[in-house]
């Protein structure tokens, strides 16, 4: 094997970026139990739903005291993105049937990413498993660490929990700001559920802002290249 | 089995459901351009949403607290390019710090 090989590049790859993102982990599980969730109901989120924007915003809309409707709706909705992941993947990774239901476990933002970035079909494939695997191994060794250690911390807000909770979901948004129409939904969604907040239920404001954005999509064609880029 | 419980399963059921799709739905049918834009942009509005009702509401009112400046010391930090955890770690210890200082 040299270092020139593809796939020890992506298996190099997919261990780093498996690191970066299995220590946020340890946020996720601190949150999620600041934000009442049991321990085995924070484990229950980090091993089955396996999404880090779905499972924050299932916390984030429970920490609040919002309905439990809104908080299953905006994981939901934040899933969505994972669907058109698979979409990509099937014809890239050409994996036999028995593969597709771990595979589509494990197919989130990372695992798609470094997949996508290989040179070969063999490459992506390693890239793939190794990073699903690796980050899903790390996320959930980390979120029972944050919960195990935020079930001691006494009030989440004294260590600034809460601040932190919106400093992942800006971290979370930051790279998908590109372009203007991103932009401006972003602003549109940050004024729909600021100023409906004191007047619908909370978690609501946050699926309205959700719709402007469907809207928004639906209604706009996206214009062609702008300085030759595409959005 | 309590009420939570239950939201816990089913947002979980939801989310794998989403990802089966992905795999063995016809590609052409989540691969049009419309289709991957509104996804896109839900995307960047929930998340938009979420920060904003973290950092400026409790409950169902808005209120200004450590958490604002916290999240614009977040900005900063992503802004120049910090990693995820030392970003998270940063917005925390700015609100707990104002909060030692007496800030609510």
């Amino acid at each position: 094997m040299t270092p020139h090989d593809p796939s020890t590049a992506a298996r190099r790859q997919a261990v780093s970026v498996s690191l970066a993102t299995g220590l946020y982990g340890v946020s996720f599980g601190a949150l999620s139990v600041a934000a009442g969730l049991s321990l085995p109901q924070t484990m229950a989120l980090s091993l089955l739903m396996f999404s880090g924007g779905s499972q924050f915003a299932f916390i984030g809309v429970v920490g609040s005291g919002g309905a439990l409707g809104a908080a299953v709706a905006s994981a939901t909705l934040l899933g969505a993105r994972n669907g058109l992941y698979g979409a990509q993947l099937t014809p890239l990774l050409d994996l036999p049937w028995r593969l597709r239901v771990p595979a589509a476990q494990l197919t989130i933002d990372e695992s798609t990413a470094v997949a996508t970035a290989q040179p070969t079909r063999s490459a992506a494939r390693t890239g793939f498993w190794w990073t699903g695997a690796g980050v899903f191994v790390l996320w959930n060794l980390f979120t029972l660490l944050g919960a195990l250690a935020g079930d001691r911390l006494g009030d989440p807000r004294a260590y600034g929990l809460d601040a932190a909770a919106a400093a992942a979901f800006l971290a979370l948004v930051w790279p998908r700001l590109a372009g203007r129409a991103a932009q401006g939904v972003a602003a549109a969604a940050v004024v729909v559920a600021l100023v409906t907040t004191p007047l619908l239920p909370t978690g609501v404001p946050v699926l309205l802002a959700a719709l402007v954005a469907i809207v928004v999509g639906l209604v706009t064609t996206p214009r062609a290249s702008r300085a030759g880029r595409t959005p | 089995m309590s009420a939570l419980w239950g939201a816990v399963l089913l947002a979980s059921l939801a989310c794998l459901a989403i990802k089966l799709a992905g795999h063995v739905l016809p590609e052409h049918w989540l691969a049009q351009p419309r289709v991957a834009r509104v996804a896109a942009l839900v995307t960047v509005a929930l998340l938009s949403a979420l920060v904003a009702v973290q950092t400026a509401t409790a409950g169902d009112r808005l209120v200004v607290d450590a958490r604002l400046p916290a999240l614009g010391v977040a900005a900063v930090a992503l802004a120049l390019r910090a990693p995820f955890v030392l970003v998270v770690v940063l917005a925390a210890a700015t609100a707990a710090g104002l909060r030692l200082l007496g800030m609510p």
